[in-house]
């Protein structure tokens, strides 16, 4: 693996299999904690920070534990308790250092152990026998991903606050429609047929 | 199959390891001052010092915002303690607050009670029970005597009745032995 490869990692993780857009995973943050763009730069972060870690001590204790002794069946229920501790310490050193943005997210905090997209990429590390840079890289790019799009769609739900929409439309039907058109544009990506 | 809960069991054990020093090393503590004078009020949230309740009270004498004797139901030992707490010369009652009154409940005369919730809106301790329409009655042990259901009521069914001393909340009356004033020569 050289240099150019983990790019193409990273950028495929990040715009080509985006995990929201293009994977359709973690559509519960991104609908939810999408009104207030800081909030949800808070949340981008903080999922971020909790995807990284996750999926590289998913891949440790995978790679050590399980297959190690054949009980790859435990993925899923190891992964899970593994996400949920990060979760928690995710939650302390927030509520120690960023008061104000703990209690802004308020309930999403928690709510991120039940965020697919956080079990869904170890899972998907695991079928695909990654290593662990590579584990790391797509645990990051996904992370990326999801915040880049966290953040462009709680952007343009803010001006949307302030557009004319039709009275149907108003609310949570717009937001899933915005959500559809950005996923539309993301496929695009697949057209990159490098990665 | 036995590896399996090992693994588990092993696995638990490290991250509750973790979490648990975690806690230690980031725990966020409240203010305690503010928790201690807390303790000291009477935790009638009855809004006579001019605060929406008791912990707002305490967080103002804290940020030294309000004194420490607008607070009637805590009476005079009430101020004595926060005097003590806070290392404080001691200052009678601040008379525009009210004045102390005996324990207190409230009670409702069934009859008259003609469901309008204004009362159960009122009560800051939700000792009062009932619903639109339906007759109401206090919970006799939740209720702080504020008097804050008293002015609502529009049919005044609402006294205050001082607690009848039984056996279950009789107090031994400790003998106090006045101290002979010193003689004036």
């Amino acid at each position: 693996m050289d240099l150019k490869s983990y790019f193409i990692i990273l950028i495929g993780t990040v715009l080509v299999n985006n995990i929201v857009l293009v994977k359709i995973l973690g559509l519960c943050p991104f609908m939810g904690v999408s009104k207030k763009l800081e909030a949800s730069i808070g949340m981008a972060a903080a999922t971020a920070f909790v995807l990284t870690i996750g999926s590289m001590t998913s891949w440790i204790i995978d790679h050590y534990l399980l297959q190690t002794y054949q009980l790859e069946y435990l993925r899923t229920l190891s992964f899970i308790v593994v996400i949920a501790s990060v979760v928690q310490l995710t939650q302390m050193v927030m509520e120690k250092s960023f008061p104000i943005l703990y209690q802004m997210l308020g309930i999403f905090l928690p709510l991120i152990t039940s965020n697919c997209a956080v079990l869904g990429i170890p899972l998907l590390n695991a079928q695909t026998d990654n290593g662990f840079i590579e584990s790391a890289l797509f645990g990051l790019g996904g992370a990326a991903g999801f915040s880049i799009v966290l953040i462009l769609f709680a952007s343009i739900r803010e001006r949307l606050e302030a557009a004319d929409v039709p009275m149907p439309f108003k609310g949570s039907a717009i937001a899933m429609i915005t959500a559809a058109l950005m996923s539309l544009a993301f496929m695009g990506f697949a057209g990159l047929d490098k990665f | 199959m036995l590896i399996a809960l090992y693994i588990m069991l092993g696995l638990a054990l490290v991250l509750g390891a973790v979490l648990g020093y975690a806690a230690l090393k980031f725990k966020v503590e409240g203010d305690p001052l503010i928790a201690r004078i807390d303790a000291i009020l009477p935790q009638t949230q009855c809004g006579q010092c001019g605060y929406p309740g008791c912990k707002p009270y305490a967080t103002a004498i804290a940020n030294g915002e309000a004194d420490i004797n607008q607070c009637p139901p805590g009476g005079d030992e009430g101020v004595h303690a926060l005097a003590d707490l806070l290392g404080v010369e001691y200052k009678p009652l601040n008379e525009e607050h009210g004045e102390t009154k005996p324990k207190m409940v409230a009670f409702i005369e069934e009859d008259i009670c003609i469901g309008c919730t204004l009362c159960i809106q009122a009560c800051p301790v939700d000792a009062i029970v009932g619903a639109a329409k339906h007759m109401h009655t206090i919970v006799a042990s939740e209720c702080t005597g504020c008097e804050l259901c008293i002015a609502p009521c529009p049919v005044d069914c609402i006294t205050m009745n001082p607690i009848v001393e039984t056996p279950e909340n009789w107090k031994w009356k400790y003998p106090t032995i006045p101290i002979k004033p010193a003689i004036h020569l």
